[in-house]
């Protein structure tokens, strides 16, 4: 670009409440932008971490949700024959089936009616090895035949009741928490486990509503599949974990970047036209400097060039702006209900490197498109006019 | 009044300014009144309940049924004038994509229960008499085109295999909270096919004194609280309200964003206002001298502001009115989504903040503006 | 063959729902070397002509030709580069661009070859050194003064070391010192370096500094005989 920078930088700090605003707008844009989006990506990353794909997961025929599921208790021993399930460091297969019910919690400090659906989860002391990334970070697991339970860390300080040693009401049952546990962000850690039988007795009858496993071989999975819906003797459909779980993210996950891009693009169009004003205004009191650089010989596209630069890294500014007002955002833990399994998912929000890119990116474009008829107004400038 | 041509000729002086501008205001207004829309309609739903009618439940979890047995001992309570009960069947129809919810329900009880939903006579006799007959709300005959006659197949999930039901009635809502997308069938056609598992899912009653609620709540709760089914007794209103809550965090999210947005409209109408005082500093002289008092100029500026504000807020708040009526936005998961008179209030509030807040320092710049220091820069 | 020749030109514009005639068949020819004033009353001219021999503007019919090449026949693009080679140009105001400081907008032109940044720091240093402002390089044009201003504007306008320079009423808004400031150095120009000058101008002062004064009225050319000021 033939016309120095400097020429348009100096410019710029010359009108630097009109720079300012404009420039602010645009950050607001973007930070609602990140904002937003980080809030939708923390909730998808939240159930795609949930699954692995070296595990299967195991739902009666046409369930589309653990809740809606339910496998009988005589087809555990014919489901855990199976040769696709790989075997644990003590000769046992790596099978875990799983009672999973959906409770109302009370949220504390709210009325009875406001609830919250948490899941609970029965399991076998193996899930805690089929389920990836599952790691006790205080207590211990509970014990069998006993009224305990153990909490995903996520609970803590969203409930009454959860912490390691609390007794926790439900079910018309006391149970003690004896254990708190993280799993890499996913899902589980806004769920609360105990053992089959115990939540089978206060719930579910004697059927089970998962079983989860892992492959012996990872690259197998169709054929286990084929061999499942094949086997006549049980009704179920086999799921990869991970696809299991993505695929439960993507109706609330989808909705939310909808809202996410509506609201910011119509709040962009507002922070465009700002833009535009505030490039129209710049090129018309510098009228006369046009005048003089086309005089001078310099192109009316570097003309064009310079203002667009200009109003590009106004925007860019504004954007690197707006990510900054966003970032104390990431890690913040929030909830919501997944319609998807009806169960209430926390998670945190997630800004990552990308996403800023992104938002930065979003910016210049709004400088550009802002820019662009004011920068075209000023190339076109009919020299002699101006002199006049 | 007698000012305003002044007032609008100065604003056509840069057409384009005003009308990007004003355009701007009316964009941040439209998306603040939807925004807000969305948390008055998730209250909407829980103002209109009825508070003579009670819904029981499972205590431990709602997705546990109750006992058939719990019907009779409820007609019992004092002040309960009539009991029925309902299934979430939760099935899928076609793909799936298109959500839209399914009930089982005892069809002539739960019908009279609910006077608000409105079927022709000739339809409801034909819902009640054939047990494999479907009553759909008039939202779905918009969805998928179905009328009455069409068989429909549903997949199930909770209850598996497939259900085929003829439609016999289609209902329309007088409470339009109550949405009409709803697809009813007969509590027996799902007791039949499993008489194991099928239990009612809720109990509602009608109580003849809606003060009596708390007593008539108390009571249930008490006698079933430690059975194998505890429950939770509870008005409408109150279940209604619990379930807005479960939207999260929605209320706060759609506040902070839209204090966002109108801020961030502020910072684009105070820059245009800003503008177009600066350019004019010779022309405010020229008034001055000519006998408009400082707190005259001042009252032009803030016109000047009030004039695109107004304008943007009347066409924004009006496009946001429009907007559900004319795409029929919300539907499923918002029944009856619209814009309420309270947040036209808040909106025309916070045009006239906009008015202020980007006005004032401009307008105060020119009435404060020396008369002298100004005409020497007239050339 | 002259420096500038102005052949047949005729050159009317509209002015609202009217077309006004600037000239017509107007034929001039500027010599190299040669310092010409061009007066008139408003409205004569005198600024039209000045654009048509620097491209900036085209005549409705004939043509203008500048050391041989045809000026009024070029595309825009075609001009740009042409005037940034050939012709220095100096306006009455508004001049230099207020954001850079002397040095920069006397570099201006130069940014338009391809001299290295070395070389264009000497140019650029010579300049203003050749306009008796070698130690005002880094000052902002608001830190100098009307005659100052003009100044580092003719500086730029020979920087690039041109063909020709055009002043568009040069002196009209300097005080009389500064105006004899500007004045002297035109001449210096003229004499020493042998720069072709063509100045519109109403200050009598001005135009008796020049070599040539041609009066403009109406669109028709009255000479006066040169008169070389002595000194």
């Amino acid at each position: 670009m033939k016309i120095p920078f400097v020429y348009n930088v100096r410019s710029v700090t010359q009108r630097p409440v009109s720079t300012g605003l404009t420039a602010l707008g645009i950050a607001l844009v973007v930070a609602v932008f990140v904002a937003m989006l980080a809030l939708a990506n923390g909730f998808i990353a939240a159930l795609v971490t949930t699954g692995s794909p070296d595990n299967v997961l195991l739902l009666r025929r046409g369930a589309d949700s653990e809740l809606s599921s339910g496998i009988p208790r005589e087809a555990i021993s014919i489901i855990s024959a199976s040769p696709h399930i790989a075997t644990g460091s003590d000769g046992r297969p790596l099978v875990s089936p799983e009672t999973y019910m959906v409770l109302n919690l009370r949220r504390p400090g709210a009325d009875e009616f406001t609830v919250a659906n948490v899941v609970a989860r029965g399991i076998s002391d193996k899930a805690w090895d089929v389920r990836r990334n599952i790691k006790i970070i205080e207590g211990r697991r509970f014990a069998s035949g006993q009224s305990e339970i153990c909490v995903g860390s996520k609970l803590l300080g969203r409930f009454a009741n959860v912490a390691v040693g609390d007794v926790l009401r439900f079910g018309n049952r006391n149970w003690n928490v004896v254990c708190r546990f993280t799993a890499d962000g996913s899902a589980f850690e806004s769920e609360i486990w105990g053992e089959n039988e115990q939540f089978q007795n206060v719930f579910r009858g004697d059927a089970f509503q998962a079983v989860a496993f892992r492959l012996k071989d990872p690259a197998g999975f169709e054929e286990a599949k084929t061999a499942f819906l094949a086997d006549p003797r049980i009704q179920v459909d086999a799921h990869r974990e991970s696809e299991f779980y993505a695929n439960q993210s993507a109706v609330l996950g989808n909705i939310l970047r909808f809202l996410a891009i509506f609201i910011t693009g119509i709040m962009s169009i507002g922070a465009v036209f700002g833009a535009v004003n505030t490039m129209y205004a710049a090129v018309s009191s510098r009228t006369p400097e046009i005048a003089v650089l086309l005089t001078l010989g310099f192109h009316p596209r570097s003309v064009l060039a310079s203002f667009l630069a200009e109003s590009a890294v106004i925007a860019v500014l504004g954007g690197v702006i707006g990510c900054l007002l966003a970032l104390p955002i990431n890690g913040v833990v929030t909830s919501t209900t997944n319609f998807a399994s009806f169960s209430e998912v926390a998670f945190a929000f997630r800004v990552t490197p990308n996403l800023l890119l992104l938002g930065v990116g979003f910016a210049l474009v709004m400088g550009i498109v802002g820019g662009f008829f004011p920068a075209r107004r000023a190339s076109r400038l009919p020299v002699i006019q101006a002199l006049r | 009044m007698k000012f305003l041509p002044l007032v609008l000729a100065n604003l056509r002086r840069h057409r384009l300014r005003t009308i990007l501008t004003t355009a701007s205001v009316a964009l941040a207004l439209f998306l603040f009144a939807t925004l807000r829309s969305v948390t008055t309609t998730l209250d909407g739903g829980a103002q209109v309940s009825s508070a003579s009618r009670m819904i029981v439940e499972n205590s431990t979890a709602f997705v546990i049924p109750l006992p058939m047995s719990y019907a009779a001992r409820l007609s019992s309570v004092p002040h309960v004038e009539s009991v029925t009960w309902a299934n979430w069947f939760g099935g899928k129809y076609g793909d799936g994509k298109k959500f839209f919810a399914q009930f089982a329900i005892a069809p002539e009880s739960y019908l009279a229960m609910y006077p608000e939903l409105q079927v022709p006579e000739d339809q409801k006799q034909a819902f009640l008499k054939e047990r494999s007959a479907a009553l759909i709300g008039e939202g779905l005959v918009r969805t998928f085109g179905w009328k009455v006659g069409d068989n429909v197949t549903l997949q199930g999930t909770i209850f598996p295999g497939d259900w085929t039901f003829t439609i016999r009635g289609i209902y329309h809502p007088t409470v339009k909270e109550y949405g009409d997308e709803s697809f009813m069938f007969h509590y027996d056609y799902l007791y039949e096919k499993y008489p194991d598992r099928v239990t009612p899912g809720w109990f509602i009653m009608k109580i003849d004194d809606p003060n009596a609620a708390p007593a008539v709540a108390k009571t249930i709760d008490d006698e079933f609280r430690n059975s194998t089914a505890p429950t939770k007794t509870g008005t409408e209103k109150a279940f209604a309200a619990g379930w807005a809550s479960m939207w999260g965090n929605v209320r706060l999210l759609m506040s902070t964003i839209g204090m966002a947005v109108v801020f961030a409209i502020l910072l684009v109408t105070g820059n245009a206002m800003m503008m177009n005082q600066r350019e004019r500093t010779s022309e405010v002289a020229v008034m001055k001298t000519v006998g408009f008092s400082d707190r005259r100029v001042f009252g032009l500026v803030i016109i000047e502001a009030a004039v695109i504000s107004l304008t943007g807020a009347v066409l924004g708040l009006g496009a946001a009115v429009l907007m559900p009526i004319v795409t029929g936005f919300g539907g499923g998961f918002l029944p009856n989504f619209h814009v309420t008179p309270g947040t036209l209030l808040v909106g025309g509030v916070v045009a006239l903040l906009l008015t202020v807040a980007s006005g004032i320092f401009p307008a105060w710049q020119a009435a404060k503006l020396p008369v002298v220091q100004a005409l020497r820069r007239v050339e | 063959m002259a420096l500038v020749e102005i052949r047949d030109v005729s050159k009317s514009f509209k002015r609202e729902a009217q077309t006004v005639d600037v000239y017509t068949d107007l034929n001039i020819d500027f010599e190299e070397g040669s310092y010409t004033a061009l007066m008139g009353p408003s409205g004569s001219g005198k600024s039209t002509l000045l654009n048509l021999v620097a491209g900036l503007d085209r005549p409705t019919s004939g043509t203008v030709r500048v050391a041989g090449a045809e000026v009024s026949a070029m595309t825009p693009s075609q001009l740009a580069d042409w005037r940034a080679r050939t012709i220095g140009f100096v306006f009455q105001s508004y001049n230099l661009l207020p954001v850079l400081t002397a040095h920069q907008n006397v570099e201006l032109p130069l940014l338009l070859t391809r001299l290295s940044k070395k070389e264009r720091a000497e140019r650029t240093a010579l300049a203003l050194d050749v306009v008796g402002l070698g130690d005002r390089v880094d000052h902002f044009p608001r830190q100098l003064s009307g005659g100052q201003e003009q100044r580092v504007a003719i500086a730029r306008a020979i920087v690039a070391d041109p063909t020709l320079i055009l002043l568009d009423e040069p002196t009209g808004q300097l005080d009389s010192k500064s105006s004899e400031e500007v004045l002297i150095l035109l001449r210096r120009l003229n004499d020493e370096f042998r720069k072709t000058i063509m100045m519109v101008t109403h200050d009598a002062r001005a135009a008796d500094n020049a070599k040539t004064v041609l009066h403009l009225e109406k669109g028709v050319l009255l000479e006066r005989a040169g008169v070389e000021v002595g000194r």
